[in-house]
């Protein structure tokens, strides 16, 4: 078995296309770009396009529907969190109601795309205006200020939204260091065993070479990047949420039954339907969770501007369908993982961090995503072609 | 000795890693129908392609040479301009726009910037005629069956003069009327000069129409028989195409026994979903022993899918009534999902629509419809299906490197086997097969037949839904003849016979 370099490089290519991005700003920068605090930045300030891509990308594996919605949704759901906070009640109600807040509105849009049909494009339009106009209701128009420090610690604002160094370590914060060798040293533990079942049921494995390269890459990267967070103050809260999030719906979409059915109806609703798979429910269940996902993100949003403002959360659907198509999922359903997912929030992340380090004025700042979006899809369809 | 029209002289194609053409020689005279015959994947498509400048010249080695000249074609447009035209399988009209407008698209009649609607629907009307269409060429595609449709693309070949027009599997989507119909059309353009090359898997309709047939195997041309010399039947045929005699199409069944009656469908009617005053199942009764294999034999729009599926947890049709009873109880099925619980099978008869997944490998189709036999509370055991995806490989010897393979990257007759693995993985006591052997090759049809007869013995009952005759015959126990709708005859495998079964089937509409 040999090693196809062609294959590598297509497999990865956006993979080496965020590296490609970020020594470019690295460079043009002077160094700036890979500082500990931006690094930390680029997590905490686009904590919602992972949270919402991840939701996204069940939605579009169905099809490749959208939901143009969750931008209003997050400042909708922000908003009631914060309203009920001003009130003096205890934040974790606030946080329950937000949730199940979500989840309602995840199952008014997916009700409606599921079981009535309506196109998921004009049911999510209809929602973006009407919980657009919602969140000004429930603000009365006003920014509402968040106080709880609580709730601001644990969801990611304000100064001391870290996790605490237990072994108060000078200049470095051990905890997250340790904590970066931890996930490496499981990854590899898990690997391994996967690759030793495989081998005892008598199933091929890839060679240990590439899978070797692969996990020491990977260990690199990971140690590396919890290093440049051990160096300014440690795990931010939202990466956390963050982690928990991508964990999960990588496990759904690759190991639940209800994951196959989001990639079978993308492929062939018919099919699937004549399996015995109820496709409205699968819809539904993918909407609900977008559901839940958009009031996470208003969780999140709120908490990192330690404010709720009618204006909140316009454009991040956008945020959220770009990265999942950079991440390649394929706009027609039933291709994507998280992932691609998460490759392309970081890309779109990055670019927009480096463009403001250099001071590329805002409307460029919008024409370059545009055009790396493009971009990304164009290569993504031409590697395709080739395929055939 | 009539003038030669083409000479495909030592065409060799590669495509990266394979050898799709070596050294193929066709020879087509003028005036001739000519058929080109070969298992699947043995490169007919690919050789027309090449003539049709599909593969343009350059990447193919060898010489196409056309009414004396050589040609080079770089594009479908060159050789269409020479009056070289191929109609394809699929059939390459928009639904949504009238006959008219499908039929000079991208050839519009008029100025670039002003179509001359007049010209194009009474040039439309005219070529229609000659094709034997009554229909006016401002309908609507979509609101004409297959079999007109088809006939709309003829229309089309004729109106881009063409010279020597290519059928590629012509009769593929058309019932035994509709396809005589067509067969007879292209011997009377033959009378009228017109040359034409068919390519068929429907061996008796190559003999019917061909003048000569052009065998194809592994790329290379194998023979060239002509039917005016010699007596040419299938096997013959057959014998050139899989380099064996095939002596036997349908595998005998050793000790046949049935058992009870498994399941009993009793005064079955089901209407139309849109048009509720359409009755497209009608008062239809039916049942199946156990090891049995029942064939239903109807022409295409006869009801046999409509009425498998409505039976099939109700997949299809409005305001169903009547009974089913499986095992001697009555049971209603309300979705698919109760079907499969009710151990009940239908494997779909158009698996790239609504069988498969094509973007999914093997492993993920076949637990597709009994995800619970390898996943426990929600959470799949990627070990136990990856298994369960190679045990049945093994069992219908599907030809695939591994089972990540994609289905949509695999034959037909392999897809055919991932689709039966789907279903027998869902451990059913009856199966219903729609078309289970369309559009696939001699070779694979054999071992498709050699799956059901194991199916039967195991003691499965086996419903085969089939329009073509041959196989009703050779595979089944019992026959049931559909008309319009209803069950007009029912006959036992020895009773049966070709002449019979029409018969059934024109009493029948006399009867109307």
């Amino acid at each position: 078995m040999s090693i196809n370099i062609k294959d590598v490089l297509k497999k990865y290519t956006m993979v080496l296309a965020l590296i490609a991005v970020i020594l470019f700003f690295q460079l043009t920068t002077g160094g700036k770009m890979l500082l500990p605090q931006n690094v930390n930045n680029l997590i905490s300030q686009n904590a919602y396009v992972f949270v919402l891509a991840a939701g996204m990308l069940l939605c579009i594996l169905t099809g490749g529907n959208i939901d143009l919605a969750c931008g209003s949704v997050v400042c909708f759901i922000g908003g009631i969190g914060a309203v009920i906070m001003a009130k003096n009640i205890n934040f974790v109600v606030a946080v329950i109601v937000m949730l199940i807040c979500g989840i309602l509105v995840g199952a008014w849009q997916g009700y409606w795309i599921a079981y009535i049909k309506v196109p998921p494009f004009i049911a999510t339009l209809a929602g973006m205006y009407a919980f657009r106009g919602l969140s000004n209701v429930v603000l009365q128009g006003y920014v509402v200020g968040i106080s709880n420090t609580a709730f601001l610690n644990i969801f990611g604002g304000g100064a001391d939204c870290y996790v605490p160094d237990l072994f108060h370590g000078e200049g470095m914060n051990l905890t997250c260091v340790i904590a970066g060798i931890a996930l490496v040293v499981i990854y590899v533990l898990l690997v391994m065993r996967s690759r030793a079942s495989a081998k005892a049921q008598g199933y091929s494995v890839s060679p240990f070479v590439s899978e070797a390269v692969k996990m020491a890459v990977i260990g690199v990267a990971v140690i590396w990047f919890f290093f440049k967070l051990a160096s300014y103050k440690g795990i931010p809260a939202a990466l956390i949420w963050i982690g928990i999030v991508l964990l999960a719906y990588a496990y759904i979409t690759s190991n639940t039954t209800m994951g196959r059915y989001l990639y079978a109806v993308g492929g062939n609703e018919k099919a699937t339907t004549l399996s015995g798979i109820d496709s409205r429910k699968v819809y539904f269940f993918a909407y609900v969770n977008m559901g839940l996902m958009s009031g996470l993100a208003g969780i999140l949003t709120v908490a990192r501007a330690t404010q709720a403002q009618p204006t909140f959360g316009q454009g991040y659907e956008m945020d959220a369908i770009a990265a999942c198509f950079i991440g390649g999922a394929s706009a027609y359903g039933g291709e994507g993982n998280v992932f691609g997912i998460v490759i392309g929030a970081l890309l779109m992340g990055v670019i927009n961090m480096g463009m403001s380090i250099m001071g590329v004025e805002a409307n460029y700042q919008k024409v370059v995503k545009g055009v790396v979006v493009l971009v990304a899809i164009i290569f993504d369809v031409l590697s395709n072609k080739k395929k055939k | 000795m009539a003038k030669e029209l083409l000479r495909m002289d030592h065409i060799t194609k590669t495509f990266p890693g394979v050898k799709a053409l070596d050294n193929v020689n066709l020879t087509v005279e003028e005036g001739e129908i000519h058929a080109l015959v070969g298992e699947n994947g043995a490169g007919k498509s690919t050789l027309m392609n090449v003539l049709s400048g599909i593969y343009p010249y350059g990447t193919y080695e060898g010489d196409i040479i056309y009414n004396g000249e050589v040609c080079k074609f770089q594009k479908i447009k060159d050789s269409e301009e020479k009056g070289i035209v191929i109609i394809h399988q699929e059939l390459a009209l928009v639904p949504q726009m009238s006959i008219g407008e499908n039929m000079f698209l991208g050839n519009e009649r008029g100025k670039k910037n002003a179509i001359n609607w007049n010209e194009t629907y009474g040039e439309a009307d005219k070529y229609l005629k000659m094709v034997g269409l009554s229909e006016s060429s401002r309908v609507l595609i979509k609101d004409i069956g297959t079999g007109k449709q088809q006939l709309v693309e003829i229309a089309k070949a004729l109106a881009k003069h063409a010279k020597l027009l290519i059928l590629d599997e012509p009769t593929s989507s058309l019932n035994e009327t509709d396809s005589r119909a067509l067969l007879d059309l292209m011997l009377e353009f033959k009378k009228q000069g017109m040359t034409m090359i068919i390519i068929s898997h429907k061996l008796n309709e190559v003999v019917y129409v061909a003048d000569k047939i052009t065998v194809i195997r592994d790329g290379s041309t194998v023979e060239t028989l002509d039917c005016h010399s010699m007596e040419i039947d299938e096997s013959r045929i057959i014998r050139g195409m899989v380099g064996r005699e095939l002596t036997n199409r349908f595998p005998k069944r050793e000790g046949v026994k049935l058992g009870d009656i498994n399941m009993e469908v009793a005064n079955w009617t089901v209407y139309h979903p849109l048009y509720a005053e359409r009755k497209v199942v009608d008062n239809v009764s039916l049942n199946v022993r156990k090891g049995e294999v029942v064939g239903i034999y109807g022409l295409m729009g006869a009801g046999r899918t409509e009425l498998a599926m409505s039976i099939f947890g109700k997949s299809y049709g409005a305001d169903i009534t009547g009974t089913l009873k499986i095992n001697g109880k009555e049971i209603e099925l309300k979705d698919p999902r109760e079907a499969i619980d009710a151990k009940l099978a239908y494997v779909t008869e158009d698996r790239k629509g609504n069988g498969l997944v094509l973007s999914n490998p093997i492993r993920v189709n076949t637990s597709l419809a009994n995800m619970k036999g390898v996943s426990e509370k929600g959470i799949i055991d990627k070990d136990k299906e990856y298994a369960v995806a190679v045990e049945y490989q093994g069992k219908l010897k599907t030809k695939a490197p591994t089972v990540e393979q994609n289905v949509g990257n695999l034959s037909g007759g392999n897809q055919q086997k991932v689709l039966l693995a789907k279903w027998m993985f869902t451990d059913p006591d009856i199966l219903i097969l729609d078309e289970p052997t369309r559009g696939i090759d001699v070779g694979a049809k054999y071992e498709i037949y050699c799956i059901i007869n194991d199916l039967a013995k195991a003691g499965k009952s086996v419903i085969m839904i089939s329009s073509e005759m041959p196989e009703i015959l050779g595979m089944s126990d019992r026959i049931y003849i559909m008309n319009e709708g209803k069950f007009v005859g029912e006959l036992n495998a020895e009773e049966a016979s070709q002449e019979k079964i029409m018969a059934n089937i024109l009493q029948a509409g006399k009867g109307e």
